[in-house]
């Protein structure tokens, strides 16, 4: 049995106006499972920023926290089936999570590749949300070969800090560095660092491979930092982002905006086809953002990681809401950047 | 009431109402020239259409290419000149009209 840890405000939409199931039968598509290549987990929503975009709502009141028998089980869920490749440790800050490390440890050891989602500024915040130590981040994400997702919305000031909050840019840029000089971003270290764009406002993100360019560009002739690749992300009509979409009276607009801009290739290549996601009470999800909005894988019954089982999983259909327009929009939008 | 309401851009499809034939072969001008990869990119595409918005003083094409310019990946340094060119050519339009003003000068033998 699950312990509901669950403190989340979801703000879904039911309206038929934006009803993507009904917009997948127009383009003739039906999008099912194909695979669990990636178990992610979201083990906080604590952190140390509260940023205006954040789907998750994450922010240093939060204190839900994965506990530790659900870690303990998707450890045992990584280590027993070698379908699944990737372990993809996100939040809040996962960093600030106390087990952070020895989950991390745990999936190295089971030969998994790990990735973690990393705000950049949290490499400065010195103790965990408990209160204990946490020095020494880069070193570990090195030893451990840990693939460094990073935020960081622009190559300018004025949009990070306006997205992130006042500062949040020039200690994102001493991140960077950290990392760099870790070998992070350079090719042929084997250290692999990724960062990720998304819109500072209500519009769409530019071509990912045009972005990419204006980022390396910049950020190497102004600070000296260099990166492996940028995945640019679509912001979600949800929660956080959506109260401001709302409050602007923007909201139904930037519907209608994702929704015309509706892609059947990038419909296709939705990363719910291949993922699960972890809530910290061990409910699973076909990904983070039906994560926080409540709505739970299910077969028979709600899937969890006490009853999840691999083969049975791909047998689930995809729970779809309006917010799904926001990874088929364009060029797609994934964890993983554009998807097309 | 103002004579510019933002929710009229969406509506400017209904010129097409009457004669759509031509209205057809409007927006597919304006989608080729203003939305498509040529011999210049999309974001500069943006950031004179952005200035023409300025230079004409069109509320909705302001609005309009000020989306453009930030899904192209402008961002408000390059939005901000390229206003600013729109802002001097169009003074060195006026000014350079002081050339005609000086031969009027010297016909009445200033």
């Amino acid at each position: 049995m699950v312990k509901d840890l669950r403190r989340d405000s979801p703000t879904g939409d039911n309206s038929a106006e934006f009803d993507f199931t009904a917009t997948l039968g127009q383009h003739g598509l039906e999008i099912n499972p194909v695979s669990v290549s990636t178990l992610q987990m979201n083990i906080t929503r604590h952190c140390n920023q509260a940023c205006t975009h954040c789907h998750v709502d994450g922010s240093p009141t939060r204190t839900e926290r994965m506990e530790q028998q659900v870690i303990e089980r998707c450890l045992e869920i990584l280590n027993g089936d070698t379908r699944i490749k990737i372990l993809d440790i996100t939040g809040g800050a996962p960093e600030l999570h106390p087990e952070f490390r020895g989950l991390v440890e745990g999936a190295v050891k089971s030969g998994k590749k790990v990735m973690a989602r990393h705000n950049l500024t949290v490499m400065f915040e010195d103790k965990t949300d408990i209160g204990e130590k946490n020095e020494g981040l880069v070193e570990f994400f090195a030893r451990n070969h840990v693939e460094v997702i990073a935020s960081l919305p622009h190559y300018q000031e004025f949009f990070t800090d306006r997205q992130r909050g006042a500062g949040v840019f020039k200690k994102s840029i001493a991140a960077l560095q950290l990392l760099n000089g870790a070998g992070y971003g350079h090719d042929g270290s084997g250290l692999v660092l990724n960062l990720v764009y998304n819109p500072a406002g209500f519009f769409l993100p530019a071509s990912q491979a045009s972005l990419e360019a204006d980022f390396r560009r910049e950020l190497l002739n102004r600070h000296g930092v260099v990166f492996n690749h940028l995945f640019a992300l679509t912001n979600m009509p949800i929660n956080r982002f959506k109260g401001q979409l709302e409050r602007s009276g923007t909201y139904r607009d930037y519907m209608h905006k994702l929704k015309d801009a509706f892609n059947p290739a990038a419909a296709q290549n939705v990363m719910c086809r291949s993922q699960m996601s972890v809530d910290c009470d061990g409910r699973v999800y076909d990904c983070d953002f039906n994560q926080v909005l409540g709505l739970q894988s299910n077969l028979s019954g709600p899937v969890t990681v006490y009853n999840f089982n691999y083969d049975e999983f791909l047998e689930r259909r995809i729970v779809f809401g309006a917010h799904c327009f926001g990874c088929t929009a364009g060029s797609g939008s994934s964890c993983g950047g554009a998807t097309t | 009431m103002s004579y510019y309401e933002p929710e009229d851009l969406k509506r400017f499809s209904e010129i097409g109402d009457f004669r759509k034939d031509l209205a057809d072969k409007f927006f597919s001008y304006y989608g080729a020239s203003t939305s498509t990869e040529g011999a210049l990119t999309i974001r500069e595409k943006a950031l004179i259409g952005l200035a023409v918005a300025h230079a004409k003083e069109c509320p909705y094409c302001i609005d309009a290419f000020t989306t453009k310019c930030l899904e192209a990946g402008a961002d408000p340094e390059q939005m901000t000149e390229a206003v600013h060119v729109a802002s001097a050519v169009g003074a060195a339009a006026i000014l350079v009209m002081g050339v005609q003003m000086r031969n009027a000068m010297k016909r009445s033998g200033v």
